[in-house]
């Protein structure tokens, strides 16, 4: 609690006290209107000090609907009429849910703060064989930088000294720790747990990740949502109306009974007048709906998810079709070779043979044969490297013409090759002319990409589509085991765009499609889609730019968390905006039509301060996602 | 140009009403109040004087909205 905070609670338990002394005292001594009213000033004076002079300074600067000016008269107007406990109630309760809201309100943003403890307040730089502390904005990219064990490692970098694990749970949401040696790029806000670590810093502080991440996640509230901007518009509106019924049931009916030549009954009318004015603020609903946005994009990033913004939160939530880029996403995006077939030599020679002839090659099919061979290429063995655009490769090795490439490679030198009927991508090697096997590579599924799409659908997708540019055996293979229920193959990488922009013109207007990337050359895509979510994001700047929804890891399980914390927060912030509107529509009614009588002043109050504090509360459940 | 700077207003309702209200000062393009974070957003119009907006803009916001407000600049 700060000091403001304090304070005001000590004017509220010192009202509660008096207030209730002076209720026990008037049962026993029937004290009567005058002394009531002077003793039930006290503490309203206690309580409401501050309102009242505010309330005067607004009038004086010609703000007629201040809320500290409506709540004024609201309670003086009670007074006036007799009606003090009511008086002092309406201002005590006010008060009570002012202070209530500041503490949540402040908890909540301490709270989020903390999830999102990734700031690094230094760094460690050596000095005259000395560690000093300086600010780690002082630094340039390229400075070398020492992070102990239990620190955070404050600056993007690569480690040039050491080996440790980091823990980038704050990260990611990732609670494995990931180890790191020489070479190996570190992440800042990640934490350093067992060794020391000399880095070379790769990055200038403010464009390190973590200080991206925390700018994101601080902007993103900026973002409104349209029922944010709905609660904003029905706020302006609804103080004025809200008075303008006041200020008329206050004159019209006395005026007109007396015009009828009945009694004005003026006590009456302005005690119902009063009642509603009680309920003139819309602050209930105003503070719920940012506050539950907040708390669902605090919660979120903390799990790993970081969403860029309230409004995407809306837009991920009515989410209805899921289009996946395949690879990086529902495939881990490194080939691996799965099978040898048809070899008249031992496997290993072939794959050794293969490995070799393609090894000035940098394509992902090349390493990957040299990751399956595992031993260090001798490249001098191999000469004469030919290479084939859409073929393959010729080179000689050893001595030997080894010929590696897809089947019009085999025809192109004659070699009798046998068809595969493995699902991936199929390297047919021939040695001096001769067919001599072929090596199956392929891409991995990523382990928890069928539970995904599963989720997916339980979640109410109704659609899953996945695009890519591998042959359409490869990608129906990979469609069907995860689940997936339609496949566009065969496209380049242009085509994906049209083919997203095809499934947005076919869509139901009241649902939104998602496009899930891997952040690596499907920027267009990923801002094209109603929402983009780019996986797999961290350190890579591009994705975490151009994405709307960003999962640091590459857990296809997050999408359909992510979908689901829209989903809980925008229920609750629904849930708050119908029953604060309700409960004031309610208390208007009542109050306008007296059913109650003087009661109900406190279901008025209520309608203030309980339904604000019932609001708040109800919000900040947006931040617990954990379980979801 | 757009800057972000720390603020202070206590009511979520007066926020909307200061950011509705900066964006009628004069060298203002846009304004975003975060209640949340207590940070406001200003899109300059080309060749403002930010400073001189900034005050402009909280001295109308203390008149119209709430005497509390503040804006760090």
């Amino acid at each position: 609690m700060t000091r403001k905070q304090k304070k005001m609670l000590l004017r509220i338990v010192a009202a509660l006290v008096l207030m209730a002394a002076i209720l026990i005292a008037d049962h026993f001594l029937q004290f009567g209107r005058l002394w009531e009213t002077i003793l039930y000033l006290i503490p309203y004076c206690i309580i409401g000090y501050d309102v009242l002079i505010k309330a005067v300074r607004g009038i004086s600067r010609g703000r007629m609907l201040d809320e500290k000016f409506l709540m004024a008269i609201a309670s003086l107007g009670a007074f006036g009429i007799g009606e003090c406990i009511e008086g002092l109630a309406v201002m005590l309760f006010y008060q009570i849910g002012e202070w209530f809201e500041s503490i949540a309100v402040g908890r909540s943003r301490k709270n989020i703060a903390e999830l999102m403890d990734i700031r690094p307040d230094y760094a460690n730089v050596e000095a005259d064989g000395a560690l000093k502390q300086v600010d780690p904005d002082t630094l340039p990219a390229g400075s070398i930088i020492v992070v102990q064990p239990g620190e955070k490692v404050p600056i993007d970098g690569i480690v040039t000294e050491g080996t440790s694990s980091l823990n980038t749970s704050a990260l990611t949401g990732e609670s494995l720790p990931r180890d790191v040696s020489v070479g190996d790029e570190v992440v800042s806000g990640s934490i350093n747990e067992s060794g020391l670590l000399k880095l070379k810093t790769t990055k200038a502080f403010g464009e390190s990740t973590a200080s991206k991440i925390l700018e994101l996640v601080e902007n993103a509230s900026s973002r409104k949502a349209p029922s944010e901007r709905f609660i904003a518009k029905f706020a302006k509106y609804y103080t004025p109306i809200v008075v303008g019924i006041a200020v008329a049931l206050a004159l019209l009916p006395p005026v007109l009974n007396l015009i009828l030549g009945h009694a004005a009954n003026w006590s009456e009318w302005v005690y119902r007048a009063l009642t509603c004015l009680v309920v003139s603020c819309p602050c209930a609903i105003v503070v719920s709906v940012p506050l539950g946005f907040f708390g669902g994009i605090g919660g979120a990033s903390n799990a790993g998810i970081l969403i860029k913004g309230s409004n995407f939160m809306e837009t991920l939530s009515e989410v209805r079709e899921v289009v996946f880029d395949k690879t990086g996403t529902i495939t881990r995006g490194n080939f691996e070779v799965s099978a040898i077939h048809h070899s008249p030599v031992p496997e290993e020679e072939l794959l050794e043979l293969a490995a070799l002839a393609e090894s000035s090659s940098t394509h992902p099919i090349s390493r990957s044969l040299q990751r399956a061979y595992g031993k260090p290429l001798d490249r001098s063995r191999v000469t004469n490297v030919e290479e084939i655009s859409g073929h393959g490769v010729i080179a000689t090795v050893d001595g030997k013409t080894v010929a590696a490439g897809n089947p019009r490679l085999m025809e192109k030198v004659g070699a009798d090759f046998i068809e595969c009927h493995s699902h991936g991508t199929i390297i047919h090697v021939a040695i001096d002319g001769t067919y001599a096997g072929h090596v199956v590579i392929t891409d991995e599924i990523k382990p928890g990409a069928k539970e995904a799409i599963k989720r997916l659908y339980e979640n109410g997708v109704r659609k899953t589509i996945m695009l890519t540019g591998d042959i359409p055996k490869v990608a129906n293979a990979v469609a069907a085991e995860v689940g997936v229920s339609e496949v566009h193959a065969g496209l380049l990488p242009g085509d994906k765009v049209s083919e997203v922009e095809k499934i947005l013109a076919a869509k139901d207007p009241k649902s939104t499609v998602a496009f899930v990337g891997d952040g690596i050359n499907d920027a267009p895509v990923l801002a094209r889609a109603d929402i983009g979510i780019a996986m797999g994001a961290l350190g890579s700047d591009a994705a975490i730019e151009a994405a709307d929804v960003v999962l640091m890891d590459d857990d296809p399980l997050k999408i359909s968390k992510a979908i689901r914390i829209a989903r809980k927060c925008l229920r609750i912030v629904k849930t708050n905006i119908w029953f604060a509107i309700a409960v004031k529509i309610l208390c208007l009614i009542v109050s306008a039509s007296g059913i109650l009588g003087t009661a109900a002043m406190w279901l008025a109050i209520f309608g203030d301060s309980g339904v604000l504090i019932l609001c708040v509360l109800n919000a900040i459940r947006c931040l617990f996602v954990k379980n979801l | 140009m757009k800057k972000t700077y720390g603020m202070y207003v206590d009511c979520a309702a007066c926020g909307e009403k200061m950011q509705e209200t900066i964006k009628t000062v004069d060298g203002v393009n846009d304004a975003v109040v975060n209640y949340m974070t207590q940070k406001l957003t200003v899109d300059f119009a080309d060749g403002a004087d930010e400073k001189k907006v900034l005050k402009e803009a909280l001295k109308i916001c203390r008149k119209k909205v709430d005497d509390d407000i503040e804006i760090d600049f």
